[in-house]
């Protein structure tokens, strides 16, 4: 047997269709999360272009730039688009990449299932662009879906929308819905039955508690809204009523099974944002997070009572006093463990020795926008404020703050930190750095200005305003931020790119973390770890690096 | 599974719901109370076949591959009953009580419904088909009980479903 | 200053959301205030020295701590939530006076009909109501109707939204205290033309306002334009509309009878001119693409005699 090491250029360079083929066949978690996060990325620069279009066509009254049919397909697109192809895609992409190796196991419990969820989300992608092309049908005034990402009843009748555009629609959240309850359930099961020995759940990262409860919402969310767009497709080609309100059927109906969905939908989306900033923050601050119990119980807190808030986004449709008081009371209840959570961030960071990496300063500013997106919300509970500002650009300001402002800004956060776990090389901090600038100036111009309007009395989904109501410095201001957006955007999609070439080598911990996954290396090996570990705490690297000092004796 | 079943119970209710919106609200058309007549036959075969399926899982689980089959098979067979039962329930809706899915909001819901639930019931009965096939290959034995344990919790649960269905469409909403 | 500004109110309900509003921001400013105050604080002071390589103290937790800041916010919750109703219940519950005025609005692709029931008249796109003395209130009350989609009725300065939507009646009420025009707008998308979907509200003095009701209810001065009127009634225009009066008495569009005491057509979407209303006769796309009315390719001569009878409508 040869002595000498084996170097990558002994081995004969892999042809390219044998490479392509070993990813379009993975079920390896690592790879279908990259996968999904590669697809998410793609998507949100599409959304994006989608969204400067509205941008352009708004930046003055009575303009342009593009048709009033061409607008209404944009602001449907780009809301279907950024939730169901570039969010989900990114939190299932993460979960899928971080989960087994935090919780110390070599894959998800189901990883053809895993591979299946993944295509059929693609699919789904796929179904909704396709109506481009395809939403014509026989009468010739389809292209793609312009109903609204929520589609209310009865706009989406085949007597107001003809051709097929609304069926893409449809299908196209079917076929993610079918991945994203796949993944879920995977995601459950793994977590509930492949931990390593030592963890109990009382000591699983904040991340994996975060996705449980995430996973235990997508099985009992997305079900509802698949269940009524089979409704929507039995009314539009079986002739059935149930939004039929010429034979008694009703539109309140489809807005309650909507919501249903879409409003565990937005936790789905936020307790991954949480799950990032819970695993950022303590090791940029070099502490243990603040109060993890209290952390746990306040998502599964935050977890229940997000199914019980849903008619919040129906304050205007005419509930009764009682109803829209028991949704002001749920909904602001809500605030409580969100606001704890705020909190406990803030007090991991308190007596820390705060380092600002880019991943710090992005879930730094997270804290910020999150604190300031949720006290907008709190404005928005109060169902008579909601008379006057729901429906309005002020709503579209609330809730871009935490899905744009909470969510992505954390996610930025997650990859500047796990990418050199993906991929061995470090993301370039300068260009960190300026996409980080670039990024909060660009969002704050758009979105802080974008209150305005909405306070001003502008109603949302309109492709173009009338001069002298005051909106117009305001929708001017809220379109130049998107040039700043975009040049940060941009610029981090390069990073990527040239990091994974020409970037500095990671090593397995880099930035001198506690969970599991820094104990392989970067990348990891297709089997992740070659003895399974055990663990006696919340964070297995502390007690490595700290043998005096070890957390278990402190839990 | 569980989380299927969840996810699943989540869908069915959403049509339980709009059904039981949708009662006595039909504008025109035939009317529950003047067309349904409760499936207890075929209900009782339904339900039986849980018990048969059960029954099948506790044989394999001790080793006894014949009976195993035996109670299996019996499974398919009612299962297969009560889609037959379905079946000729709306046939007679259809040619002679004229209802149909798009006829009111009566149809519209009954057939959603009780589709929904006959489309799992097939999809059941597909999975415990094949189960047979290679049963009559003869390549089951004791080690398969588990995975058979947890379809067999599918077909429970699809028998559930019909329990809740069958309470809301024949005996309250008429 | 912006006339659909929701904190510029003329009307009770509007007043009531501002009221309340005044209290929300202001507690939401004095949280935004703490908790911002102590992220900046905590990121400057608890910056790491340079080099310092050492680990601070690793704190896990402390109840009480958790329960200030659990027990704070429930109460101001609680006195949010409290506030909130007592005017939920005052807008919602309020009881109609018996004087007041009650207006069935129905809402459709892309245009707004009024109907005053007990006063006999139907009109389009511009709302009159009187104006209603705080001492003794003489509020409308609208009933709240679809004939298509959903759609929603916001006035800021008058009150907050609420949605039409079909076999789905809403009720809501406004009681202006200023004269004047208020604008608003549809803000429930119904489709292409949902931006166009403009609202005016007249806000008459009552003697100005029976001025204008019995305006209405008379019948417009008739065969003052012939030639357009045969024109009008013998294309599909009575499809559509309706001329009170005439044989036209089409349903699916704005009621014509006193077209010209409207300032604007379409909605909202132009001027009450003779080139605006010429030109969306010729081709409604031109002004509002996408709207339900067709161009009905009327020769030039038979265009200028239309547009000639119904500026006789008044």
């Amino acid at each position: 047997m040869s002595t000498t090491a084996i170097t990558l250029s002994d081995v004969a360079a892999r042809p390219l269709t044998l490479r392509f083929h070993e990813w379009v066949t993975t079920v390896d978690h690592k790879r279908l999360g990259i996968l999904y996060v590669v697809y998410a990325l793609i998507f949100l620069l599409v959304g994006g272009v989608e969204a400067t279009i509205m941008r352009v066509q708004l930046v003055r009254p009575h303009n342009n730039f593009v048709s009033p049919q061409a607008f209404n397909r944009m602001f449907t697109m780009h809301g279907t688009t950024m939730i169901f192809f570039v969010a989900m895609p990114l939190v299932f992409g993460f979960a899928n990449y971080l989960v087994p190796l935090m919780i110390g196991t070599r894959d998800m419990a189901f990883p053809r299932l895993n591979a299946f969820s993944f295509w059929m989300t693609a699919l789904g992608g796929l179904f909704l662009y396709f109506s481009f092309l395809g939403g014509d049908g026989l009468y010739g005034a389809g292209s793609a879906p312009d109903v609204g990402w929520f589609a209310y009843a009865p706009l989406t009748a085949k007597t107001f929308s003809v051709g097929h555009s609304t069926d893409f629609w449809t299908l196209s959240l079917l076929s993610s819905g079918i991945g994203s309850i796949g993944t879920a359930i995977n995601i459950i099961a793994t977590i509930l039955c492949m931990r390593c020995p030592g963890m109990t759940l009382g000591k699983m990262p904040l991340l994996v508690w975060l996705n449980l409860v995430m996973a235990g919402l997508v099985i009992l969310a997305v079900s509802p809204l698949s269940a009524a767009q089979i409704m929507l497709v039995i009314d539009r080609y079986l002739g059935g009523h149930f939004f039929d309100t010429q034979a008694g059927g009703s539109a309140v109906i489809w807005m309650h099974f909507f919501w249903i969905f879409g409003h565990p939908e937005v936790y789905v989306l936020v307790l991954p944002a949480f799950a990032f900033a819970s695993e950022i923050i303590p090791v940029f601050s070099r502490k243990a997070i603040f109060g993890y119990p209290v952390m746990v119980v306040a998502t599964i807190a935050i977890g229940f009572i997000g199914m019980s808030v849903w008619a919040h986004h129906m304050f205007t449709i005419g509930m009764s006093a009682g109803a829209n008081t028991f949704f002001v009371l749920s909904t602001m209840a809500i605030a409580v463990p969100t606001g704890i959570k705020i909190f406990n961030w803030l007090a991991t960071m308190w007596g820390g020795k705060i380092r600002f990496a880019t991943p710090m300063l992005f879930c730094i500013a997270f804290l910020f926008q999150f604190l300031i997106a949720g006290l907008t919300g709190v404005t928005l509970a109060v169902a008579p404020l909601d008379w006057q500002l729901g429906n309005s650009y002020y709503v579209v300001a609330h809730f871009h703050y935490v899905i744009v402002g909470g969510i992505l800004f954390t996610a930025f956060g997650a990859f500047y930190y796990w990418f050199p776990k993906a991929s061995g090389k470090m993301l370039s901090e300068e260009l960190g750095k300026l996409h980080f600038w670039l990024f909060l100036i660009g969002f704050h111009l758009t979105f802080d200005f974008m209150h305005v309007p909405g306070i001003l009395g502008m109603p949302r989904r309109i492709y173009t305003y009338e001069p002298g109501r005051g909106w117009d410095i305001w929708n001017l201001l809220v379109s130049v931020g998107v040039v700043f957006q975009a040049a940060g955007v941009l610029i981090f999609a390069f990073n990527l790119v040239w990091s994974y070439f020409r970037g500095k080598g990671a090593g397995k911990d880099p930035w001198d973390a506690w969970t599991l996954e820094w104990s392989a290396s970067s990348p990891p090996p297709a089997y992740n770890y070659a003895i399974i570990p055990t663990v006696r705490s919340r964070r297995p690297l502390w007690d490595l690096k700290h043998p005096e000092d070890p957390d278990w004796r402190y839990e | 599974m569980w989380c299927l079943i969840a996810a699943e119970s989540a869908i069915f209710t959403i049509f339980l719901v709009a059904y039981i919106f949708y009662i006595g609200k039909s504008q025109a058309g035939p009317q529950p109370v003047n067309v349904l007549h409760a499936p207890i036959f075929y209900t009782f075969c339904l339900l039986a076949s849980s018990l048969t399926i059960h029954l099948a899982v506790r044989r394999i689980a001790a080793g006894e591959v014949a009976a195993f089959g035996r109670w299996w098979l019996a499974t398919i067979l009612l299962g297969g009953t009560f889609l037959f039962g379905t079946a000729r329930e709306w046939k007679h809706l259809i040619s002679v009580d004229g209802l149909t899915i798009s006829t009111n909001l009566f149809g519209t819901t009954y057939y959603s419904l009780v589709g929904l639930h006959a489309f799992h019931v097939t999809m059941g009965l597909v999975a415990l088909t094949i189960v047979a096939t290679f049963y009559f290959a003869g390549r089951l034995g004791r080690e398969h009980s588990e995975r058979l344990e947890v379809l067999s919790m599918y077909w429970h649960f699809v028998d559930g479903v019909w329990v809740v269905v069958f309470t809301v469409v024949y005996v309250i909403g008429v | 200053m912006s006339p659909t500004n929701i904190f510029a109110p003329a009307s009770t309900p509007a007043e009531s959301i501002f009221g309340l509003s005044i209290l929300v921001l202001v507690t939401v400013a004095a949280i935004f205030v703490v908790v911002f105050g102590l992220l900046a604080y905590v990121v400057v002071r608890f910056r790491r020295r340079h080099h310092d390589r050492s680990e601070p103290p690793q704190i896990y937790g402390s109840t009480q701590v958790e329960l200030a800041w659990t027990v704070i916010p429930v109460l101001i919750v609680v006195a949010l939530f409290l506030a909130s109703a007592r005017v939920i219940a005052s807008v919602e519950n309020a009881r109609r006076p018996p004087g007041a005025l009650e207006v069935i609005v129905t809402g459709h692709q892309y245009w707004w009909e009024y109907r005053y029931p007990d006063l006999k008249i139907t009109t389009a796109n511009e709302l009159h109501v009187p104006l209603s003395d705080p001492a003794r209130p003489t509020p409308t009350f609208l009933t709240l109707l679809s004939a298509d989609t959903d759609h929603s009725f916001w006035v800021p300065r008058l009150g907050g939204k609420t949605d039409l939507i079909p076999n789905h009646p809403n009720s809501m009420w406004i009681d202006p205290h200023e004269k004047g025009v208020f604008l608003g707008q549809c803000a429930q998308y119904c489709g292409t033309q949902h931006a166009k979907m403009l609202l005016r509200v007249y806000v008459d003095s009552p003697a100005e306002f029976d001025r204008w009701v019995s305006m209405q209810q008379q019948l417009p001065p008739g065969g003052a334009s012939p030639l357009g009127q045969r024109v009008f009634e013998s294309t599909a225009c009575v499809n559509c509309h309706t001329v009170s009066g005439t044989p036209a008495n089409g349903k699916f569009g704005p009621d014509l009878t006193h077209l010209m005491t409207r300032e604007t057509i379409a909605s909202g979407a132009a001027a009450n001119t003779h080139e605006m209303l010429r030109l969306w006769i010729k081709n409604p796309d031109a002004i509002k693409p996408g709207s339900k009315m067709p161009a009905m390719g009327l020769s030039d001569p038979d265009l200028d005699a239309v547009t000639a009878y119904l500026e006789t409508l008044r």
